[in-house]
């Protein structure tokens, strides 16, 4: 009568059963670090009394903030972690031309199913797409994990999302989870993992299943998982192998609430400011005016999103209005993209393609928005002064609401210029 | 423990952008975090915040990033606790894990205006509003998170605990 989460924790805390509610010390299979967070982590470890990491083979290293530095500080930092990296014989070190950490770290193939991956970031819950038990600390938690290895948790209660219908054309999984989050609320899942379950997310590609992952700590949880099937397991082999610990959730597992969504006939979802869950219909939105669309980050930057971005803009001209920066979330995607003649295509569009990096997402890197300007992400959050100007204002959507916009230079249904 | 400070009253959604945005991330010094505290969000609140004043937030307090640059920011400055209605989960354990102390408080956001002086008693779960007389009880923190403040943090308590 389990949930993945009290499976997989279970497991990782070496008892029979776990239930919701429990504490429980856990090792920690794969520990995942990026350039702005990890140095407060290793002087956490400094002074719990480590000079070495508990296993350097199950630390990963990505510098994908500030990539590559925007500023003296960021250059320095970054050289800080190079040199730890390098003293704790760390193998698994992703450098600034790497990507988004969590498109980089299951591209590498660290992430398996049935896995506890704990990383010093928020969005660190992206890897239950992988049917992993993912979530984001701060970096005093991750100092312990460096030290020891370990961590303490507190064994969540589960809301199980049943996702079902027939998507329209140019609904995707951004839309699914925007949904979602209008349904729960931006805490409605506070210390809890949502379970996505339905046929939407059955048939969904992996890389869509990531994008309903990545945005749980939207609403306040701690993982959101799927469970790993025969996409999970095809998807891997190319990366890694097995054995995979295929986790499912029993019949009987006890949820704290179920939410049953049927999207059939759903519009594109945009997420207005300045909260995740102030969700509309696009067609409810009137001609609002953007000055920058930014598709990329760890939640649509990979190649089905640039793919639809793709689709609208080729062989046409951004609106001259509108700055637009597509950033693909790692090299893999952007080789992939650069292959395909994608790449080639958006830059004869107008638009600008930068380096794998988190780029616009979070306000601290490129792409930022001035006094009065107003942006269209395909990234995460929508925060007064996310990504730039606390005047400026942020919508979150699909890539292919944001690359409709930035042909029309207002918030767009994509079907208005198919 | 009993703390005693002013409030400073906030709402809602209190995310780690708004404590401390994302382009001072790349900082690792404490006292240069403190300074960015609250810059766009609230810029009179480092100018007047004085040691031992009291954070008091509504709902979802700390949301967003798992920055630990946010607890840190506030505590560079002098906050002594930070009391909300409910917490993020990142931010709560960071806050702990730094030492600062994060209190669920049913009630708290109606019985405090800023300017107000509260006596919080953290181990016997009191809280006193010395400045209307309104009193709020709340659950005291697991013994172990009492543990760990009283080390003055996680990394503190994991240097003199073999155990773990």
């Amino acid at each position: 009568m389990s949930t993945i989460s009290e499976k997989i924790l279970a497991k990782a805390s070496n008892q029979e059963t776990v239930s919701a509610g429990d504490f429980i010390k856990t090792k920690v299979d794969v520990a995942l670090n990026h350039d702005v967070t990890s140095v407060l982590a290793f002087e956490a470890m400094y002074q719990m009394g480590a000079e070495k990491v508990w296993d350097p083979d199950k630390v990963v290293m990505i510098l994908d903030h500030v990539a590559p530095p925007s500023s003296i500080n960021s250059a320095r930092v970054h050289n800080v972690i190079r040199d730890f990296v390098k003293a704790q014989d760390m193998k698994n070190f992703f450098d600034v031309n790497s990507g988004v950490c969590h498109q980089v770290l299951p591209e590498h193939g660290f992430v398996k199913p049935g896995m506890l991956v704990i990383g010093a970031d928020s969005h660190t819950c992206t890897h239950g797409a992988f049917g992993a038990f993912a979530t984001g600390v701060g970096s005093t938690d991750m100092g312990a994990v460096l030290a020891r290895g370990k961590t303490w948790l507190r064994v969540p209660e589960t809301i199980k999302v049943n996702v079902n219908g027939s998507l329209g054309e140019y609904v995707h999984p951004k839309d699914v989870i925007l949904r979602i989050a209008k349904e729960i609320g931006v805490s409605g899942a506070t210390y809890m993992t949502l379970e996505y379950h339905g046929k939407v997310v059955e048939e969904m590609s992996v890389a869509g299943r990531m994008t309903l992952c990545n945005m749980a700590i939207e609403m306040g949880g701690k993982a959101g998982i799927c469970e790993a099937d025969q996409k999970t397991i095809d998807w891997l082999d190319q990366r890694t192998s097995g054995p995979y610990d295929l986790v499912k959730a029993d019949k009987d597992a006890v949820y704290k609430e179920t939410l049953d969504l049927d999207l059939t006939g759903m519009e594109p979802q945009v997420a207005c400011p300045h909260n995740v869950d102030n969700v509309k219909d696009v067609s409810e939105l009137g001609k609002v005016k953007i000055n920058q669309a930014f598709i990329g980050s760890c939640t649509n930057g990979r190649l089905e999103d640039l793919e639809q971005a793709h689709a609208l803009l080729k062989g046409r001209q951004v609106h001259p209005d509108v700055r637009v920066l597509i950033v693909p979330a790692s090299r893999a995607v952007y080789k992939k993209a650069l292959q395909k003649g994608i790449i080639e295509d958006f830059i004869d569009s107008g638009a600008i393609v930068s380096n794998p990096s988190c780029a616009a997402c979070f306000g601290g890197h490129i792409g930022l928005l001035g006094p009065g300007e107003r942006g269209i992400s395909t990234s995460n959050r929508n925060f007064r002064g996310r990504q730039g100007s606390p005047e400026a204002e942020v919508y979150l959507s699909s890539a292919s609401v944001a690359a409709a916009s930035a042909l029309t230079g207002y918030i767009t249904h994509p079907e208005e210029v198919a | 423990m009993l703390l005693k400070g002013n409030v400073w009253k906030y709402g809602d959604n209190v995310n780690t952008d708004y404590i401390i945005p994302g382009r001072y991330m790349e900082l690792t010094d404490p006292e240069e975090m403190a300074e960015k505290v609250f810059e766009e969000h609230d810029p009179s609140f480092r100018k007047g915040v004085k040691p031992g004043d009291i954070v008091v937030g509504r709902t979802n307090f700390g949301c967003g990033s798992s920055r630990e640059h946010a607890p840190i920011a506030l505590k560079g400055n002098g906050v002594s606790i930070v009391l909300a209605e409910s917490f993020a989960r990142i931010f709560y354990r960071n806050a702990i894990n730094i030492g600062l102390p994060a209190l669920e408080c049913p009630g708290i956001h109606d019985a405090a205006e800023k300017g107000d002086v509260l006596e919080v008693d953290v181990t016997g779960g009191l809280v006193r509003n010395l400045s209307n007389g309104k009193e709020l009880r709340f659950k005291p923190l697991p013994p172990f998170m009492v543990e760990v403040l009283n080390a003055g943090g996680l990394a503190p308590y994991l240097n003199k605990t073999e155990e773990w």
